[in-house]
């Protein structure tokens, strides 16, 4: 009984996951300008705040440098882009992100709770203030000029870029790392003592995190002409994706997913509607989110479906 | 050789000297009760057994090997598991995967996740919680969490085992019940270290004991002759004293 409720909400659910993924890859031969860069935005956010969740939703550390790891791609696409092809660009920054994540994470990953999310929020500030004081330095500028790629190309990549993150996720969250994480993120102490090198699972998956945050950057940069250490490590992109995960909640990896997509809907209305106003409903509507969807959309959705079925039940 | 030994270990918390110059052993296939008052440095020298902390002075050696330079999942690995005195499982995890941690992680072998799932099932099968494996952790009774703990640490394939005050806060049927699970663990193979307040426990199950008072070991022999010591007996019931005085 329950295993075929089970199967069948499975069979549904991959359905609706192959319409998505058949409507998203044939999008640039329908339409082009406006929608092609809307979705694009969903997916970049999606990204953002699905590799967000990979390390922070398990081990409930929070990360706030993002904005670092995404700045980073902006650099590396405004570096290369152009003598190297667009493809080992993003993998180029991807692997420098890791690297720098590495590092920043055996050094961050020591502290617990509010103090690492304070060292994080910390990183990107350096990192946007060496990079500008570098420039001035070597460039004598303040920004850089990047090569950009065309629509349907940014676009394809984000497209890839966004499959290889949900599906990374969900194999670090099914594998054993997966369950590292979420005992380290339920009694450190304890996961170390059954075995668990906690360090070094930590820092090797905010690392992995942190190579799909670089490559969204470096497509998005792809699609601006002119990028500067304001703009590449602005700080609203650390705090972004930790709200799109709680406003979408983080049972499964559909919550960031659909947290970016209202998040990025609702900001871009709210914005040409309201531009007054924006900030404002903003706040508001994310802390009646928070006080009444502690789970996130999915946790409500949960909730909801639960007490439907229960209801049916009830009178048999 | 000893299987787990202690030379002079010492811990000091600033001024606080928390376990003095402590020599210890266990011998393989013991149980070996540590007992004392309250703050007298049983789970701090759990702890510096297990690497939650660095002896200040001293040296621990397993097999011959010194602990102490090894971080704490090195030593779950090398095979001394341990439980808490205040229970340290994870909550929202479901029973068997709880379990299934120290079988993935903490023998220090690659094991595929169905052996993992096996032994973590034969573990719990041991502290007869095997029909609770899909609940939450934190939904089960303290005696059980305990109990998971145990299967947590069993199933990390220790040779010793160091439990922490396994019986408190537990009922005199469930002490019954866990006074067998530590026999039943030493039948195993398991050598097992506790510590314990319920004397009744301590002193029907303990091969040794070894009494720690303010940091210092001021008695170590049987139960028997343990109970019979007059440092025991003064730190317990208090000194002699004239009543009249």
């Amino acid at each position: 009984m329950k295993t075929t409720t089970f199967s069948k909400t499975r069979i549904v659910s991959l359905a609706v996951l192959a319409v998505i993924f058949v409507a998203l890859a044939l999008l640039p031969t329908i339409t082009e300008g406006y929608w092609l860069t809307r979705i694009s935005d969903y997916m970049r956010y999606a990204i953002l705040a699905v590799a967000w969740v990979i390390f922070s939703g398990p081990t409930g550390y929070m990360s706030l440098a993002t904005a670092a790891f995404y700045g980073l791609g902006f650099y590396i696409a405004a570096i290369a882009n152009g003598p190297v092809p667009f493809v080992a660009v993003i993998i180029i920054a991807g692997i420098a992100s890791f690297v720098v994540a590495l590092g920043i994470g055996a050094l961050t990953l020591r502290l617990r709770g509010v103090y690492f999310t304070m060292f994080t929020f910390a990183v990107v500030l350096l990192i946007n203030n060496v990079v500008l004081e570098v420039e001035r330095l070597v460039t004598g500028t303040r920004g850089r000029f990047v090569e950009t790629e065309t629509q349907a190309v940014a676009y394809y990549a984000m497209f890839a870029v966004a499959i290889i993150t949900l599906v990374s996720a969900y194999m670090i969250r099914r594998s054993r790392h997966g369950l590292a994480l979420q005992s380290i993120g339920e009694y450190e102490e304890a996961a170390a003592h059954s075995g668990i090198n906690v360090v070094r699972t930590k820092v090797i998956i905010f690392a992995t995190s942190s190579v799909f945050m670089a490559m969204a950057g470096a497509i998005i940069a792809t699609r601006r002409t002119y990028i500067d250490p304001g703009i590449a490590f602005n700080m609203t992109t650390s705090f972004l994706p930790v709200l799109m995960a709680m406003f979408g909640g983080m049972g499964n990896l559909f919550g960031p997913v659909i947290g970016a997509v209202v998040f990025t809907e609702l900001g871009d209305q709210l914005l040409t509607k309201f531009p007054d106003l924006y900030m404002l409903i903003f706040g508001l509507v994310l802390i009646l989110a928070i006080t009444f969807m502690p789970n996130g959309i999915l946790g409500l959705g949960q909730q909801v479906w639960r007490k439907m079925r229960g209801g049916r039940r009830a009178p048999a | 050789m000893h299987l787990l030994e202690g030379e002079g270990v010492s811990k000091h918390f600033g001024g606080l000297v928390a376990v003095s110059d402590v020599d210890f052993y266990v011998d393989e296939g013991e149980i070996l009760g540590l007992i004392g008052p309250n703050g007298a440095g049983k789970t701090t020298l759990f702890n510096l057994i297990s690497a939650a902390l660095k002896p200040t002075t001293g040296k621990i050696t397993f097999k011959g090997r010194d602990l102490t330079p090894l971080p704490a999942f090195k030593i779950c690995r090398l095979g001394i598991a341990r439980t808490f005195q205040t229970v340290k499982i994870f909550p929202h995890v479901p029973v068997l995967r709880n379990v299934m941690v120290g079988a993935l992680f903490g023998t220090g072998k690659r094991i595929s996740s169905r052996d993992a799932q096996k032994k973590a099932e034969e573990a719990l099968e041991f502290v007869d919680l095997l029909s609770l494996k899909d609940l939450p952790a934190g939904d089960l009774v303290l005696a059980n969490q305990k109990r998971l703990e145990v299967a947590r640490a069993l199933a990390s394939d220790p040779q010793l085992m160091l439990l922490d005050e396994l019986m408190a806060g537990l009922t005199a049927t469930e002490v019954t019940e866990a006074m067998g699970d530590v026999r039943r663990l030493r039948d195993r193979g398991v050598t097992v270290i506790m510590i314990e307040h319920v004397m009744q426990a301590i002193m029907n199950t303990s091969d040794r004991i070894v009494v720690l008072d303010y940091g210092k070991k001021i008695a170590e022999g049987t139960p028997a002759e343990v109970a019979a010591n007059e440092k025991v007996i003064e730190v317990y019931l208090g000194e002699e004293c004239d009543v009249a005085s």
